[in-house]
């Protein structure tokens, strides 16, 4: 919806053109209540972009403006250069729970996009080739045999998996991901980890992916944002301040093996993410925050720069 | 399970054998007693009123009282069902609609159809309009809220979704979230046809020729216990099936309904 409205989109040749998703700073307050405090983050086409921060930060939040199922108070959201207004097929996203329509099987679940974008006519000429197109993904994802169940007949796991192929079969420009594997168990999260990279290595696609697990995100990602209250900035009124991105590194794209998991610089950047993320006492000042990633940017007013 | 069913069985023999036993001991003071009469004496009447027919012209008067009663609540009900469904889905789904409507549904909804009555006959005529009419009036704005608070209780996700999956918000009111509504469509219609046969039998009871309602009316006047407590009977095996029948069909087209917490 929001891709047709070229005027609208941006011409310049920042990075808001050249990335994916541009976001400049974003304000997000409910009520007198700041949520998000001028954030900007930009994210490279083909990045699997992890985001992590304490529980209540507004990752959710984050996630639900650039979905476009909310607005933010202030500052802009670009998709490919234009702006994220409502939910549309340029975005695909997996929640941790109601992601799959409970009416519908799994291969109408995985179908239901293609067929919400064809015509009545194109609907009927079409059902077969939606319909290999949509098994050919059940494959990916290994549940090809379960294509006739309903997703209260799945596992936890399984339901996951289809919810990934009916988001990713319509090949949006960016897959938003909230807490996809929170509700699974520790092994079959694993095995959805490795296969979430498996897919992202196939399509090559853009994934925007929230976590509360470092570990997960360390472990997924190409690039680790920690979204954070936990700062300290030249404000008078400190009261009520939002979350910003305190932390931002690039990740070196390993093998797909958890193995890594294990090995030290592993443990330790995790432990330095805790450190500039999660810990409530450890308050660096907005000027020095680690934004190593090459596409990262601050828009600080001068107010908030102040020492 | 033998303990259950016997349980479940219990109070309707309790209360079989009481009337019976009260029935016995009344006939035996006096034979032409009227109030509890003896099953033999129900057999004769109901078999009169389905086999025998009308003198005048020899229509089987138990099987047109019954087509005519069941025609006036189907069309009433599933024409309310269908308003409802509509009303409520829209209500519910799109703030304009929302707006405009909901407070005015619940307002109607607070009116006792029964008092609107002598209005309905004398707006529609004491034909099947009115009798039709009551019961839509009735239950279809019941039906409407019911669905307007189904409707609100789906997760935002859930439209978001679709909407990312490219569907339009029309499609997504009527592919979406409308197939999601009907098996709670078909529970709030079985829990409307109660209701709905209290404003049938009370329309019958006053203005007509022929239905159940009207039948019991009519023959109260000569005390005819002995066909009124089969006819009670009739109408509460016809509300009982009408019941299993919905709630098969919910079972045998919604599977996925119960089971993921509908
Ligand atoms: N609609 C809303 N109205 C008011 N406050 C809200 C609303 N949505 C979120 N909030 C508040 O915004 C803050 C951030 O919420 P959000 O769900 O984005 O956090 P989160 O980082 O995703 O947390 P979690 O890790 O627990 O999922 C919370 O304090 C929450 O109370
Ligand atoms: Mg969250």
């Amino acid at each position: 919806m929001n891709g047709s409205n070229n005027s609208m989109c941006v011409k310049a040749g920042g990075l808001e053109e050249k990335n994916i998703l541009h976001i400049q700073d974003v304000y997000k307050i409910y009520g007198n209540k700041v949520v998000l405090d001028n954030v900007d983050l930009s994210v490279a086409r083909g990045e699997f972009c992890t985001v992590v921060g304490p529980s209540g930060c507004g990752k959710s939040t984050l996630l639900r403006l650039i979905l476009g199922q909310e607005r933010p108070t202030k500052g802009g959201l670009f998709i490919d250069g234009c702006p994220a207004e409502s939910a549309g097929r340029d975005r695909g996203i997996v929640y941790q729970k109601y992601s799959l329509f409970p009416h519908l099987t799994v291969l109408e679940n995985v179908l239901l996009g293609k067929k919400l974008c064809a015509g009545i006519v194109e609907r009927f000429r079409k059902h077969k080739t939606f319909e290999e197109e949509a098994m050919h993904f059940l494959e990916k994802v290994q549940l090809r045999e379960h294509y006739k169940k309903y997703p209260h007949e799945l596992s936890g796991g399984m339901q996951q998996r289809v919810a990934i192929a009916q988001a990713v079969i319509m090949n949006p420009s960016i897959l938003l991901m909230d807490e996809p594997f929170g509700a699974l168990d520790p092994g079959t999260r694993e095995s959805m980890q490795v296969f979430i990279l498996e897919i992202w290595e196939k399509t090559k696609m853009t994934i925007f992916f929230v976590t509360h697990d470092l570990e997960e995100a360390c472990y997924l990602g190409t690039r680790i944002v920690a979204l954070s209250q936990f700062y300290s900035d030249g404000r008078k009124n400190n009261g009520n301040k939002g979350a910003k991105i305190v932390a931002d590194y690039p990740l070196p794209r390993k093998a797909t093996s958890t193995m890594v998991k294990a090995q030290a610089s592993f443990g330790e950047l995790i432990q330095k993410i805790r450190q500039e993320g999660f810990d409530p006492k450890h308050l660096q000042h907005v000027t020095e925050f680690n934004l190593k990633h090459d596409d990262s940017f601050q828009t600080l007013t001068p107010e908030e720069a102040q020492r | 399970m033998g303990l259950n069913w016997f349980l479940l069985a219990l109070p309707f023999i309790i209360l079989t054998a009481a009337y019976l036993f009260a029935s016995h001991m009344r006939l035996a003071d006096n034979p032409d007693d009227k109030l509890l009469p003896p099953v033999s004496k129900m057999v004769q009447a109901i078999k009169q009123y389905a086999w025998t027919g009308d003198r005048t012209n020899g229509e089987q008067l138990m099987v047109q009282d019954t087509l005519s009663s069941l025609r006036r609540l189907v069309i009433g009900v599933g024409s309310a069902a269908i308003f409802g469904l509509l009303a409520g889905l829209n209500i519910g789904l799109f703030p304009g609609f929302k707006a405009l409507g909901n407070s005015f549904v619940k307002f109607l909804s607070i009116i006792p159809p029964l008092a609107i009555l002598p209005i309905l006959f004398i707006v529609f005529g004491v034909g099947e309009v009115g009798k039709v009419m009551l019961i839509f009036l009735g239950t279809v704005f019941l039906i409407a809220r019911d669905i307007t608070l189904t409707v609100e209780s789906f997760p935002r996700e859930q439209t978001i979704k679709a909407l990312t999956l490219g569907a339009s918000g029309t499609q997504t009111a009527y592919q979406i979230i409308l197939p999601q509504v009907m098996p709670r469509l078909i529970n709030t219609v079985r829990l409307s046809l109660g209701p709905a046969w209290l404003f049938l039998i009370a329309s019958e009871a006053i203005a007509s020729t022929d239905g159940l309602g009207y039948r019991i009316f009519l023959v109260r006047r000569y005390l005819s216990m002995d066909l009124i407590i089969p006819l009670v009977f009739w109408i509460t095996f016809l509300g009982f099936s009408m019941d299993l029948l919905l709630r098969k069909f919910a079972e045998r087209k919604y599977p996925w309904y119960v089971k993921s917490g509908g």
